[in-house]
């Protein structure tokens, strides 16, 4: 176990190494000038070559990548003198554009993400799993056609679309729920519930259709299994044959979709978050986009690539304590 | 006293989308307590559908008539709950290949255990793993104690089987049926497990019902054989009898089939169907 846990986190420090390679490759290769968008309007040719030497960005691609990389570790600072601009470790990157360092914005936005994150995975776990093992255990009646229907729908519809219906309906037409803030839960947890629950509902129907298909799939793949009819053989009550033989094999792949989804969702539900005007890590990043904002862009890839690579590490190490066979196999 | 197994006039039959099939059609047979009982057919005969018909797991796209009764209880008659009853506890089933048939997420030991405590009611999971254990160390599995603990995939295949085996007969059934229980794995291995069902069966007194294609496996332990087609039993002997003087044409062609060592080489014989129609025997 202790050489499986050495070796899982050995790859993951060199994926995630690769990971801000390639990610500093691109934006170096692709990105507008910083100095340019630093200089500002009245810009000369010599203060834009000033700027470049301040911050080191005439100096060749490796040593501005290692740079980079020791500013993840011990922090760095920009330009010299009074305009000397620090960046604290684990600096992921400096915006000039607000004037803040990516890893702060990022922290400012993360609980809105989280949150949201958060509540929509227990609600799609529920919908998804729940309703596609009934769907499954109730197959061909009334429930699995409805089910499978209502699935079908929301893979189909995309959730921007369903926003908005539901903005309209639930918001505009009603007046039941409030337009989406993000309030704390720490200010008032009932307009807290009130202002996430439309966006968790939208974004947690998506999932929960996938799930909910994957689920009534599985489930039905693991009753034809032959282990399941020598469970029978064996004359257990039905309930035993279906908690011990069939859910944990069938359940074994949704732990490892759920996974990479929620670990996805933590570094910023952008469609979801842009369409509520909720302040999280994904408005961060598509207002990034929009602005050409470099660093923040990168920041934010760099943060959703180590989330999902630890959510798969956590998702291996869970694995290891549900399928022995993985467990002996990383052993021996 | 009525005999063990007593199956009557027994038809299997599926719904299909051309309409309903019999796959097992007016079957009849009896087993003594302590005998043996060889079915063989091609695939496709019946042979699996009937031993499922007689432990009661048929798919639920299938239907039965007929009887079925264990040492003088109507299976067909009875609810499904009493017939779980008596699954596993005083029948018991082994199929043909013993990887799938086993869980790949519980250790053996827990999968015999189980099988154990399902039919004993009150028994500690103590008690229960001393009769795994047992229960391995009948079926010749070396260092019992230690091996419970292991997960299917850690075994081979012939040792798979023989925990299938001791699973089986943790509950000392009066009854087993083995479906194929040499098809998946190799001839060496095959002819242990064959010794090995003989063995339990001279020393427990269980009752064997033998299902293969293969009619090799089933002269070394049937006392008894029906000779299926079609869902048909178009013979039915002693097995000595059967063997030295088939007199059904299809039971005589299956032989014909069989390949063997003083032959001279040449093609091997296909059954044609054209020659031989099936019908009761």
């Amino acid at each position: 176990m202790v050489r499986f846990l050495v070796t899982r986190l050995a790859g993951m420090v060199g994926v995630l190494f690769l990971v801000v390679l390639f990610t500093y490759a691109i934006f170096f290769a692709l990105s507008p000038d910083p100095a340019v968008q630093i200089c500002g309007k009245n810009c000369t040719p010599e203060l834009i070559d000033q700027i470049r030497t301040n911050l080191g960005l005439d100096r060749p691609f490796y040593e501005q990548f290692l740079g980079f990389l020791s500013g993840l570790f011990v922090g760095t600072t920009y330009g010299t003198g009074a305009n000397a601009i620090d960046c604290a470790a684990p600096c992921l990157g400096y915006s000039f554009q607000t004037g803040q360092p990516v890893l702060e914005m990022f922290e400012q936005r993360f609980g809105v993400s989280a949150t949201l994150a958060v509540g929509a995975a227990v609600l799609w776990l529920f919908m998804g799993v729940a309703g596609g093992m009934l769907a499954a255990i109730k197959k061909g009646t009334w429930f699995d056609r409805a089910a499978t229907g209502a699935a079908l729908g929301g893979v189909s519809i995309p959730n921007y679309v369903l926003a908005l219906v539901l903005q309209y309906v639930l918001v505009v037409k009603l007046g039941w729920l409030p337009f989406p803030q993000a309030v704390p839960f720490g200010a008032d947890p009932g307009q807290w519930f009130l202002n996430f629950v439309m966006p968790w509902l939208v974004l947690a129907f998506t999932y929960a259709s996938m799930y909910q298909r994957l689920t009534r799939a599985n489930v039905l793949d693991t009753l034809d299994e032959n282990f399941v009819r020598t469970a029978r053989a064996k004359g257990l009550a039905p309930r035993l044959v279906w908690r011990r033989h069939a859910l944990r094999p069938a359940l074994t792949p949704v732990v490892t979709l759920f996974g990479m989804d929620f670990a996805g969702l933590l570094g910023g539900a952008i469609i979801i978050e842009t369409v509520f005007g909720l302040n999280g890590v994904g408005k961060m990043a598509s207002d990034s986009i929009t602005k050409n904002d470099q660093p923040v862009i990168m920041g934010v890839t760099l943060v959703a690539a180590f989330l999902v690579i630890v959510g798969n590490v956590i998702v291996d190490i869970v694995y290891t304590t549900i399928d022995p066979r993985v467990r002996i196999g990383a052993r021996a | 006293m009525s005999a063990l197994l007593e199956v009557e006039d027994l038809t299997v039959t599926f719904r299909t989308a051309h309409g309903p099939v019999d796959v097992v059609d007016g079957l009849s047979f009896t087993l003594e307590r302590g005998a043996s009982l060889g079915i063989v057919g091609e695939s496709g005969s019946g042979k699996s559908m009937t031993s499922l018909a007689v432990m009661g797991l048929l798919p639920p796209t299938a239907s039965l008539r007929g009887r079925v009764s264990l040492d003088g209880a109507e299976l067909t008659a009875l609810p499904e709950s009493k017939v779980r009853r008596l699954r596993g506890d005083r029948m018991a089933m082994i199929f043909q290949d013993p990887l799938s048939s086993l869980n790949p997420y519980y250790s053996v030991g827990m999968q015999i255990e189980e099988a154990y405590r399902a039919h004993r009611a009150g028994v500690t999971r103590r008690q229960a793993r001393k009769v795994a254990v047992e229960a391995m160390e009948r079926v010749h599995i070396a260092d019992a104690a230690r091996r419970v603990d292991h997960y299917p995939h850690q075994f081979s295949g012939g040792m798979r089987q023989r925990v299938m085996i001791a699973m089986a007969l943790s509950t000392e059934p009066d009854l087993l049926i083995a479906d194929e229980p040499t098809t998946a794995l190799d001839v060496t291995v095959q002819a242990q497990i064959l010794d090995l069902l003989q063995e339990v069966r001279r020393e427990t007194g269980t009752a064997l019902v033998l299902i293969s294609h293969d009619l090799a496996v089933v002269s070394e332990i049937a006392e008894d054989v029906v000779v299926m087609r079609h869902g048909l039993a178009v013979e039915q002997a002693p097995a000595e009898r059967l063997f030295s003087d088939p007199r059904h044409p299809y039971t005589r062609a299956l032989l014909d089939a069989v390949p063997r060592i003083d032959d001279e080489i040449g093609e091997l014989r296909a059954i044609d169907s054209i020659d031989v129609v099936g019908g009761k025997a």
